[in-house]
C-alpha cells in the first residue's frame, strides 16, 4: 500500500516536470496555432545553454537560467520572426516541415559542440535533498520544485494571457488574425513575443529535466512525445488542463513502471492512446480547435 | 467555304498523356529492360548503391501518397517499415516460412495492424495526426523490445539457411558465376526493383482512377471536396492502409537485405521517415516524378556526403527548410512549372480539336 | 476639404478581378454611403482602404498621403478604421476586453474612450464582462462599432452594419451616428438598405460590377436613376 502511495507521489512529482515539457507547447499551439516538431530538441538545446554558462561561470544552474533565460526569450523571437512566421499559413506542411528539419538541426548542432556523451546539470546538496512524509514515503527537493514551478509558470501565463495588453493581442491573434491586424496589432511581432515567452518555460523546463536525470543531444524527440501527450490528454485551450494532462501521464509512467520497470515509458504512450480513443478532445477541453 | 458561315466544328476530348509523357514512357520500358538486366556487368557495390535507392525511393512514393495526395502528414511510417521487418523475422525464424512469401505476410500484418491504428490516430486532426502517428510508431517499437524471441532490445539476425533459402538463389549463382551472398544481393536487387515498379505502377493507377481524383479534391481543399460528397474519411483510410501494406512490404525486403534487426533501427523516425519526408519535399511533393528525382538527389548526397556525419544531417535539414520556403513544390515543381513538363501524367486536359471543316 | 480618396483603385482575389478603377473621395466631416447589389465590390472597396488586401500606393490617398501599399495595421494607426462585415469580434475576449484591443495599438488620443463609447451605447456597459459570442446581434454590433471607434480614427468604414438586425435594432444603431459624427469622424457605410442609406449620408456611390456606377446627393437622385446604377 505504501509502494502504491509512493508511487502515486512521485507519478504526480512527475508530471510537473512533463508540465513544464508541455506548457510551451501549447503556448505556441494556442498563440500561432502551431505545433512545433523541435520542442523537445530546443528544450534539450536550452538544457546545454545552461550548463554551457554554469560551466564557464561556474554559476548555479538555477542562477544561470536566470542569465541564460533572456538569451533564449532574444533566440525564440528571432527564430519566430525571421523563419517560423514565413511558414504559417492554411498549409499544414511548411510548418511541420520546417520544424522537422529544425529538430534535426538542432540534435547534430548539439552533437557537434558538446558530442554525445550524456550530461547532467549538478546544483549540490539541493539535488538529492528530500522531504520524508512519514512511513518509507520521502519526496524530493527537486521533484517537488518541479511541481511547484509548473504551477507557478501556468499562473504566470495566465496573469499575462488575462490580465494584460499583450496577452489579449495573444488571445485576440488566435482568434482572428485578420481583424487582429485591423486593431492595428502588427501579428508578426505578437507572435514573436509568444515564442520568446515559450523560450523562457523551455528554459525552466529545461533546468529540472537537466538537475533531475542525465541527458544527451538525441533524447529531445521523446520530451516533444510526453509534452504532446500531455497537452492532449489535458485538452487544447487551457493551461491548468495541460498541468492535468502532464500528471495523468506521469502517473501512468510511474504505476506502470511499479509492475515492470521495463513498462514505464509504453505505460505512458498507451495511457495517451486511451484517452485519444475515449476523449478525443481531451479530458477537459476548451478551446474549440 | 462557298457557304461562307462554316464555322469550324470543334471537338473535345480528355487526355491525360501528351507527347513528352508517351516518350517517356517509351524510355522507362527501356530503363527498365537495363536496370533489370544490370547485374550482368554492374559489380556488386552498385547493385546494394541501388537497392538502397530503389527503396528509399519506393518510400518516399508511399508518403508522397499519404501526405502529397490525402493530406495525412504521417511522422510515423517508420512504425510499418519496423513491423514490416519484424513479421519477416518472426515468420521466417519461428513460422519457418519462406522470405520470398515473408515479404507479403508483412504487408498483409501491417495492413490488418494499420486499421486499428487509424482508428485512434484519425481522431488527431492536421499536425496533431502527424505527431501522434510518431506515438503509435514508439509503441510498436517498445513493444517489439518487450519480445523475447526475437531478441528483445538488442534484436536479432537471420540465420544463414533463411537467407539462402530465397528461391533462385542457385540459380542466380549459376547464372552469373557468383558466391551466395553476391547471389544474395541480386535476389534483393530484383525484388527491390520490383517493389519499386509495383509502387510506381499502383500510385500512378491509384491517382488515375476515380479515387485519385477524390485524392486530389482533398489535396486542394478538404472543405470543398467534403461538400461535394466525396467521402474523405474513407477515401484516406484507404490510402492509410494501402500505404502501409506497401510500407510493411518494404521494410521486410529491406531487412530481409539486411539479415540484422533491432527495435532502434528498425523504428528509427530518422532513416525511416525524416530522410523519406525530405526525399519527398526536396523533389516535390505532390507529384509522382518529385520522389524520384529527391531519391535520387539524397542517394548521391548520402554518397558523397555522409562520411561528414552529423555535418551532412544538418545540411539535409537546412535543404528542406530552405526548400520547402522559397520552393515549396520542390525541384520537379521548379522544372515542371517553367517547361510545362509531366512525366507521369495523371492530370486530366481538356484537348480542344480544331476542324476547319474542309476536311471530308 | 478632401480626407480619403481611391483613384482608379483595382482589387483582385487571386485571378478573380473585383473592382475595376474605382475613384470615391470622402471630404472631412462628411458622410458618404456606398450602395449596390450583392458583389458588386461594395465590401471590397473597405477592404482595399484598410489595407486587407493589397493595391497600388497612389491607389488609395489620406490627406492626400498615398497608403494603399501599406498593411491593415499600419493603416488603423493612420486614423481609418473598419467595422468588419458580420461583426467579426474575438470570441475568447469578453466585451470590455474588444474595446480595449480597439483602442491598444493606437496612438491617437481623442474622444473616444471607454467610457465615452459606453456612454454611446450603454448597454454594452452593462454587458462588459459578458463573452462577445453571447451577446445579442445588436449588441454585438455595437461593440464591433465600439471596438473601432476606440482607434480614435478620423474614418469610420462600417461595412452593411444593420445586416441581419431587426429594424428597431437597426435605428438603435443609426441613432448613434449623429454623435460619432459629431466627435469629427468621417464615415464611410456600405449599406444593402438603400432608404437606409439615403437617410444617412451626405452623398452616395452605387456600384456595379466592380465600377461605380452613379454618384451625388440623395436629394437629387430619382428613384429611376438609383434602381438604374443598380441592376444596370
Amino acid at each position: 500500500m505504501t509502494g502504491f502511495l509512493d508511487a502515486i507521489i512521485q507519478g504526480i512529482l512527475l508530471g510537473g516536470l512533463y508540465a513544464l515539457f508541455a506548457t510551451g507547447l501549447s503556448l505556441m499551439f494556442g498563440v500561432m496555432r502551431l505545433v512545433n516538431l523541435a520542442h523537445g530538441d530546443l528544450i534539450v538545446l536550452a538544457a546545454f545553454a545552461i550548463l554551457a554558462v554554469a560551466e564557464k561561470l561556474g554559476a548555479d544552474p538555477f542562477v544561470a537560467v536566470l542569465l541564460a533565460a533572456p538569451v533564449l526569450f532574444a533566440i525564440g523571437f528571432g527564430l519566430q520572426h525571421a523563419l517560423l512566421n514565413r511558414t504559417l499559413g492554411r498549409d499544414l506542411l511548411p510548418p511541420l516541415l520546417v520544424t522537422f528539419g529544425l529538430s534535426i538541426i538542432i540534435q547534430n548542432g548539439l552533437l557537434q559542440a558538446f558530442s554525445a556523451d550524456s550530461r547532467r546539470l549538478r546544483s549540490g546538496a539541493i539535488e538529492t535533498a528530500s522531504i520524508p512524509l512519514g512511513g518509507d514515503i520521502a519526496v524530493g527537493v527537486v521533484p517537488l520544485l518541479t511541481l511547484l514551478s509548473a504551477i507557478a509558470v501556468i499562473v504566470v501565463l495566465n496573469l499575462i494571457f488575462y490580465r494584460t495588453a499583450i496577452g489579449r493581442a495573444f488571445r485576440a491573434t488566435s482568434d482572428d488574425l485578420e481583424v487582429a491586424e485591423l486593431m492595428g496589432i502588427d501579428v508578426n511581432r505578437t507572435f514573436a513575443i509568444a515564442m520568446g515567452i515559450a523560450f523562457v518555460v523551455i528554459a525552466i523546463a529545461a533546468l529540472y529535466l537537466g538537475l533531475r536525470a542525465n541527458f544527451d543531444p538525441t533524447i529531445g524527440p521523446v520530451r516533444l512525445l510526453y509534452a504532446f501527450e500531455a497537452v492532449i490528454i489535458g485538452g487544447l485551450g487551457s493551461f491548468w488542463g495541460t498541468l492535468a494532462g502532464g500528471v495523468i501521464l506521469g502517473l501512468a509512467q510511474t504505476i506502470g513502471a511499479r509492475i515492470d520497470p521495463e513498462w514505464q515509458i509504453l505505460s505512458g504512450h498507451l495511457a495517451f492512446l486511451v484517452v485519444l480513443a475515449i476523449r478525443p478532445r481531451g479530458l477537459f477541453p476548451r478551446a474549440v480547435d | 467555304m462557298e457557304a461562307g458561315t462554316t464555322t469550324p466544328k470543334r471537338s473535345y476530348r480528355i487526355e491525360t498523356a501528351d507527347r513528352v509523357s508517351r516518350t517517356a514512357a517509351v524510355l522507362a520500358a527501356l530503363l527498365l529492360l537495363v536496370l533489370v538486366l544490370l547485374p550482368g556487368f554492374a559489380g556488386r557495390n552498385l547493385i546494394q548503391d541501388l537497392i538502397f535507392l530503389f527503396y528509399m525511393m519506393a518510400l518516399a512514393q508511399c508518403w508522397n501518397l499519404l501526405a502529397g495526395y490525402a493530406g495525412l502528414i504521417s511522422v510515423g511510417q517508420q512504425a510499418f517499415v519496423g513491423l514490416g521487418g519484424y513479421v519477416l523475422f518472426a515468420l521466417t525464424l519461428i513460422g519457418g516460412v519462406n522470405p520470398l512469401l515473408a515479404v507479403p505476410g508483412a504487408g498483409i500484418v501491417a495492413a490488418a495492424l494499420a486499421l486499428p491504428t487509424a482508428l485512434i490516430v484519425f481522431r488527431l486532426r492536421g499536425a496533431y495526426f502527424a505527431i501522434g502517428t510518431w506515438v503509435v510508431a514508439e509503441v510498436y517499437r517498445l513493444v517489439f523490445a518487450q519480445v523475447k524471441p526475437l531478441g528483445g532490445g538488442t534484436g536479432t539476425s537471420l540465420t544463414p539457411t533463411v537467407t539462402s533459402s530465397v528461391p533462385g538463389i542457385e540459380w542466380i549463382k549459376t547464372l552469373f558465376d557468383v558466391r551466395t551472398p553476391a547471389a544474395r544481393d541480386i535476389a534483393s536487387y530484383w525484388l527491390a526493383l520490383a517493389l519499386l515498379v509495383a509502387t510506381l505502377v499502383f500510385v500512378y493507377l491509384v491517382l488515375r482512377s476515380r479515387r485519385g481524383l477524390a485524392l486530389g479534391a482533398i489535396r486542394d481543399r478538404e472543405s470543398a471536396a467534403a461538400s461535394l460528397g466525396v467521402d474523405i474519411d474513407r477515401i484516406k483510410l484507404a490510402a492509410y492502409v494501402a500505404t502501409a501494406a506497401m510500407t510493411g512490404m518494404l521494410g521486410a525486403l529491406i531487412y530481409l537485405q539486411k539479415a540484422r534487426i533491432s527495435p532502434d533501427a528498425a523504428f528509427s523516425v530518422l532513416d525511416w521517415t525524416a530522410y523519406v519526408i525530405f526525399i519527398t519535399v526536396i523533389g516535390g511533393i505532390g507529384t509522382i516524378e518529385g520522389p524520384v528525382i529527391g531519391a535520387i538527389i539524397f542517394y548521391l548526397m548520402q554518397r558523397y556526403l555522409a562520411d561528414f556525419g552529423a555535418w551532412y544531417l544538418i545540411l539535409l535539414g537546412t535543404l528542406g527548410i530552405l526548400v520547402m520556403l522559397f520552393a515549396p513544390r520542390g525541384l520537379w515543381g521548379l522544372v515542371a512549372g517553367r517547361y510545362g513538363l509531366t512525366l507521369f501524367p495523371t492530370r486530366r486536359r481538356l484537348v480542344v480539336d480544331e476542324d476547319d471543316g474542309n476536311r471530308p | 476639404m478632401q480626407l480619403l480618396a481611391t483613384q482608379q483603385l483595382t482589387a483582385f482575389y487571386g485571378d478573380f478581378q473585383a473592382l475595376y478603377g474605382v475613384d470615391i473621395r470622402l471630404d472631412a466631416g462628411e458622410t458618404i454611403a456606398i450602395i449596390g447589389a450583392n458583389g458588386a465590390g461594395k465590401s471590397t472597396l473597405l477592404k482595399a482602404i484598410a489595407g486587407l488586401i493589397p493595391s497600388p500606393a497612389d491607389s488609395v490617398l489620406l490627406d492626400g498621403i498615398p497608403i494603399g501599399a501599406k498593411r491593415a495595421a499600419d493603416i488603423v494607426r493612420l486614423g481609418v478604421a473598419l467595422v468588419p462585415e458580420g461583426r467579426r469580434l474575438f470570441p475568447s475576449l469578453n466585451v470590455e476586453e474588444n474595446l480595449l484591443i480597439g483602442g491598444q495599438a493606437s496612438k491617437h488620443a481623442g474622444p473616444w474612450t471607454l467610457d465615452r463609447v459606453y456612454r454611446l451605447f450603454p448597454v454594452l456597459k452593462e454587458r462588459r464582462s459578458s463573452a462577445a459570442p453571447i451577446l445579442s446581434g445588436g449588441q454585438q454590433q455595437m461593440a464591433a462599432i465600439g471596438r473601432a471607434l476606440m482607434s480614435n480614427p478620423r474614418v469610420l468604414l462600417c461595412d452593411e452594419i444593420s445586416l441581419g438586425l431587426a429594424p428597431i435594432v437597426i435605428a438603435d444603431i443609426y441613432a448613434a451616428l449623429p454623435q460619432i459624427k459629431a466627435e469629427g469622424t468621417s464615415v464611410v457605410l456600405v449599406e444593402q438598405d438603400i432608404a437606409q442609406a439615403m437617410k444617412a449620408a451626405d452623398r452616395l456611390y452605387c456600384f456595379q460590377e466592380g465600377r461605380v456606377s452613379l454618384e451625388g446627393r440623395p436629394g437629387e437622385l430619382s428613384r429611376d436613376q438609383i434602381h438604374h446604377a443598380y441592376f444596370g
